[in-house]
């Protein structure tokens, strides 16, 4: 099954490349780049000042069926969920799409000190992560698995970059 | 992961629900949803859920209704209240009507996945606590009050109607029948179980050292005392005190003491403080109290003072029933201590213990067991294993067995046993010849057991 991802609001043409890399690296399945021509700024919300990821994958939904995979929508904006201050991405739980956003993946959000090398890391970790939740899985114990729960960048970094044993069973073409 | 834990998410907004729902999805948890404080309490009805996260605001039903109507169904219940902003008085509502605690929408996920995790894990251990607090009951149970003879019946139904109060209970019964016993069992079906029962023995401490014992003291308060140290009656605040042998406390110390059970209040030795405590009250007695209080040894307001509730505990011979129930507990506990696989005991052996008159009571009967584990070789216990004491009275036979041929029966049978049914070496020890021996044998009609 292939992997497709869609830049929304994605700005960062290097980070999409290396991750296309590092994924191709992982995955037996062909990695594909879509343009979904999705205006997500309906989804902004004035108050909270970030985009609803419900409602971007709802919309999108509708504009993908032609694509026979996995959608990841990646993003620079900030999301949210109306329960929650923020999200880094989320998925459905057995199904074709995700989105995650590298906003605050980013260092320099957190230390204003810029670290390439670190959001590539976490993207992986969270592309892999929310890729995991369209396979079924639920969240790890095994701190050593990129299925681990990261509710803030801290266990984001933790947590390992690959899956573990059993969760790697679920994933489709993961190498 | 594979967790258990059922949260039920009560939020009017559909969004709302939809987005903590499949935030506790992923993170392993079995949710359900209720869009208003009726159908969240409808389904607390049907199902148990481990923690609610319930909207303070909703239409209808609030979330702080909703909060008190659970709570009066199941005061253990954890509920989470989420509020659209922080603000102190609503916090202080929240947590004076009994949430576990409250957040603030948006929640954070970092804190919302630690407040969640951290409620669950406090249930968890709170029902653990009360799991290994039921199995300390279990353990704690005086196992050694066995019987099922009517008197021994009668006793239970006493402990387990008297327990359930605070009356002052007085235990009469004599030596080894098992007063402490008792008293423990009052304790600990009582509501008190889960504090101290203190047990002293007033019979065995000279009267300044039960002072001391009874009422604890302050340092310097006499040669000697180096430390503060609490009493007795301060050590069972909560809990129980059994005053085991209280006929033999001194004239002055019965007034120490009928002051102290009156106003549960007391200084200890060398000490101004007013020292206060929570304590039941139950005594022991194998003296007669009132022959006491007659010639004047014992106070008459602290006999009536202590004599409120009586529990009499007949002596081992009136229950003559109960005995190879006894044995067979004595057996198991020792054969397990000891790690013997004495597991039986001889049908002379038996009737001797069923014969024997025990003025130790139960007490004698256990240590008569223990003793006879220790010395058993075979895999049962014979009447040479019993010791010398119990064997001795042996052929104190009870009724018409007295009879010198009834005697005589019993005891050739019973070397016939011993030596395994070896006619000649029975006939040796008796001192008869063999013909003599089969023809008793004969008369008596003997038979080996298998």
């Amino acid at each position: 099954m292939d992997i497709f991802i869609a830049p929304l609001k994605f700005y960062s043409n290097v980070l999409l490349q290396n991750l296309i890399k590092e994924l191709s690296k992982r995955f037996s399945s062909s990695i594909h780049v879509v343009d979904i021509r999705l205006n997500i700024d309906n989804f902004f919300s004035i108050d909270r000042k970030q985009y609803f990821s419900t409602q971007i994958i709802a919309e999108v939904m509708k504009l993908t069926d032609q694509y026979n995979g996995k959608i990841i929508l990646l993003t620079d904006v900030d999301l949210f969920v109306p329960a929650l201050t923020f999200i880094f991405g989320e998925a459905q739980l057995n199904g074709k799409h995700s989105i995650l956003s590298v906003c605050r993946l980013h260092e320099i959000f957190y230390s204003g000190i810029s670290n390439e090398n670190l959001l590539l890391e976490r993207t992986i970790k969270e592309t892999l992560h929310e890729l995991g939740h369209n396979y079924g899985l639920r969240h790890c114990i095994d701190w050593d698995c990129v299925m681990h729960a990261s509710h803030g960048i801290e266990e984001v970094d933790i947590k390992g970059i690959t899956y573990c044993n059993k969760c790697r069973t679920k994933v489709e073409g993961y190498k | 992961m594979d967790k258990k834990e059922k949260i039920l998410i009560v939020d009017d907004e559909k969004i709302v629900r939809e987005s903590f729902y499949h935030w506790f999805i992923e993170d392993n948890y079995i949710v359900d949803t209720a869009e208003d404080g009726e159908t969240a309490l409808n389904k607390y009805a049907k199902e148990k859920y481990d923690l609610l996260l319930v909207d303070m605001k909703m239409p209808g039903m609030s979330g702080l209704d909703l909060l008190s109507k659970i709570k009066a169904i199941d005061k253990d219940a954890i509920i989470i209240l989420i509020t659209a902003f922080s603000s102190v008085p609503t916090a202080i509502t929240a947590l004076k009507n009994g949430a576990y605690d409250y957040v603030t929408k948006p929640v954070d996920p970092d804190e919302l996945s630690h407040l969640v995790k951290r409620a669950l894990e406090q249930r968890a251990l709170k029902i653990e606590n009360i799991q290994l607090k039921e199995s300390i009951d279990e353990i704690i149970k005086p196992d050694n009050l066995i019987g099922e003879s009517f008197q021994i019946k009668k006793i239970y139904e006493l402990v387990h109607s008297v327990s359930r109060t605070d009356t002052t209970v007085m235990i009469r019964g004599e030596s080894g029948t098992g007063k402490e016993l008792v008293a423990k069992a009052i304790h600990i079906n009582s509501g008190r179980k889960y504090s101290p029962i203190i047990t002293v023995n007033c019979g065995a401490l000279a009267e300044s050292l039960l002072e001391s014992e009874l009422f604890g003291h302050e340092k310097g308060a006499f040669t000697g005392a180096q430390f503060r140290r609490k009493g007795k009656f301060e050590m069972a605040d909560g809990g129980t005190i059994f005053l085991d042998e209280i006929g033999s406390i001194s004239l002055r110390m019965q007034i120490e003491l009928l002051r102290v059970i009156e106003t549960k209040q007391f200084n200890r030795v060398g000490g101004n403080e007013l020292i206060k405590s929570d304590f039941r009250v139950i005594t022991a007695t194998n003296e007669s109290l009132e022959d006491l209080v007659k010639a004047g040894k014992f106070r008459e307001d602290l006999y009536y003072r202590i004599n409120v509730f009586t529990i009499v505990i007949p002596p081992l011979r009136e229950r003559r029933d109960d005995i190879p129930l006894l044995v067979n507990f004595f057996l198991n506990k020792f054969s397990s201590a000891m790690n013997k696989k004495i597991k039986k005991i001889s049908k002379e052996a038996m009737d001797f213990l069923m014969n024997y008159d025990w003025p130790g009571n139960v007490r004698e009967l256990e240590n008569a067991i223990e003793r006879a584990m220790v010395v058993g070789k075979s895999d049962s216990i014979t009447v040479d294993d019993l010791p010398f004491h119990v064997s001795r009275n042996y052929l104190e036979l009870p009724g018409d067995e007295k009879s010198l041929s009834s005697m005589e029966k019993k005891y050739i049978n019973r070397i016939l046993n011993e030596s395994g049914w070896n006619i000649s070496k029975t006939a040796q020890i008796l001192e008869i010849d063999r013909v003599t021996l089969y023809n008793k044998i004969n008369k008596y009609d003997l038979r080996k057991l298998e």
